[in-house]
């Protein structure tokens, strides 16, 4: 059974993920007044840059950015099959690690200031999804996504602090502005084009099948908090999530780029304050150990 | 191969524009004409583009600079001189540091005439650009599949 979802996320999760793409796409055109492309121009996308001419800056780049697509994939299919979710939060870094990689190989100026601001912004999830795991595991007793997933309550319930810290640094992974530093989704110019600058054509769309896998695996976390184990509970869930995104979209919309140190500080702030605060209020108030 | 034309992505350069030409190109992008809705989009990055949309005549100072940027865009590609100065440097022809039209440094496959071309012929000029783009693709794949034959 845990098999077969990991299967079913292999398989699904790029046409979901770009599905969510061209639905924030459109929706975004509509919050600025625009008709906005089809809803499959995502797909449109990466088919087209499968098309063009494969043109590279050194030849290791590719390879990091397969280990980047392929990590990611096993990251996605670890946490879908129920396993250890301090290994999927460990196999995401390291994922992500492959495209700093990738971008720093390419040797160029643009692309090394993405690879930077890139490292900044996985230094800036990091202390919030690891608390992320130990406040699953307090309200749970559990590591596994199967167990966690179980809950009879929404644990959004005994862990609302953690669950808004993650919605906060969820900006950073879903390459959304404010916190879009290192390349951003949409026609947003920053220096060149980021940590993609140097990639282009198939390589490119592998970074783009890998973004809807992360989009994906990224949404199945913020569910373990939001949803529970009666069908009732998941369809809740389910919209709960669909719900958050859209209030990511609306927030890429409405605030513009901030710099790296106000990322870096808020976004540790908040995992301090509201992630240890949470933690705290489990331990000493409920009496989790 | 239909996917080419489903998702153009434009680099825009102004070469020695008067900026009249690069307003109707932003233009293009803004609520009132949107060429979101075909899937274009404006990267800022040669390496991702299909479609070099070029403003202004070409100067000494730049020449180097187009030829880079369209030799940095993977093929297929195609270039779209806007408005009468990228298409033969218009009224600047006389300067003495300008070199003429876009097509004296880099082959052009589309113009669009116009002081300052109007958005409407702005994406007129993309869409042909378009079928342009495609006929590229179809004749690098024949050329490839004589070459596999020899």
């Amino acid at each position: 059974m845990n098999a077969l979802y990991a299967l079913a996320y292999i398989i699904l999760a790029p046409l979901i993920g770009g599905l969510l793409v061209g639905m924030d796409r459109r929706i975004t055109a509509r919050m600025q007044g625009r008709v906005g492309p089809p809803l499959l121009q995502p797909f449109y996308d990466v088919l087209k840059l499968f098309e063009k001419e494969k043109v590279v800056v050194t030849r290791s780049q590719n390879f990091y950015i397969l280990c980047y697509l392929v990590f990611m994939v096993f990251t996605g299919a670890l946490f879908f099959a129920g396993g250890d979710i301090l290994l999927v939060v460990f196999a995401l870094t390291l994922a992500h690690i492959f495209l700093i990689l990738g971008a720093y190989a390419a040797n160029s100026p643009y692309s090394y200031i993405g690879a930077e601001r890139e490292l900044i912004q996985v230094m800036a999830f990091e202390p919030m999804i690891i608390l992320t795991t130990v406040g699953l595991y307090m309200a749970t007793k559990s590591f596994y996504v199967t167990d966690i997933a179980a809950t009879a309550t929404p644990l959004v319930a005994y862990l609302p602090g953690i669950f808004l810290g993650l919605a906060y640094v969820l900006t950073i992974k879903l390459r959304k502005s404010p916190f879009d530093l290192s390349t951003s989704h949409h026609a947003h110019q920053e220096l060149v084009k980021g940590v993609t600058t140097e990639f282009s054509s198939s390589t490119l769309g592998r970074i783009e099948i890998t973004h809807w896998y992360e989009t994906v695996l990224l949404l199945g976390i913020i569910y373990l908090f939001v949803g529970s184990s009666s069908p009732a509970g998941i369809a809740i869930g389910i919209a709960a999530v669909l719900f958050i995104y859209l209030l990511e979209i609306f927030v890429d919309n409405n605030y513009p780029r901030v710099k790296w140190q106000m990322l870096m500080n808020t976004s540790w702030t908040i995992a301090v304050i509201l992630g240890l605060l949470n933690l705290g209020a489990l331990y000493y108030i409920a009496g989790v150990q | 191969m239909a996917y080419l034309k489903k998702s153009p992505w434009i680099i825009h350069y102004d070469a020695s524009s008067c900026n009249g030409c690069d307003i109707e190109v932003l233009a293009c992008l803004t609520p009132m004409y949107d060429v979101e809705r075909f899937g274009i989009i404006n990267t800022g990055n040669p390496k991702h583009a299909d479609i070099f949309v070029i403003t202004g005549g070409i100067n000494e100072q730049n020449v180097e600079v187009v030829r880079n940027i369209y030799h940095q865009m993977p093929e297929p590609k195609v270039v779209v001189a806007v408005g009468i100065c990228a298409t033969s440097a218009g009224v600047f022809q006389e300067c003495y540091n300008v070199k003429g039209g876009v097509d004296k440094v880099i082959p052009v496959d589309v113009y669009v005439p116009g002081c300052a071309a109007r958005p409407e012929s702005i994406i007129d000029g993309i869409v042909k650009a378009l079928g342009i783009l495609e006929e590229k693709k179809l004749a690098a794949e024949k050329k490839e599949k004589e070459g596999d034959g020899k």
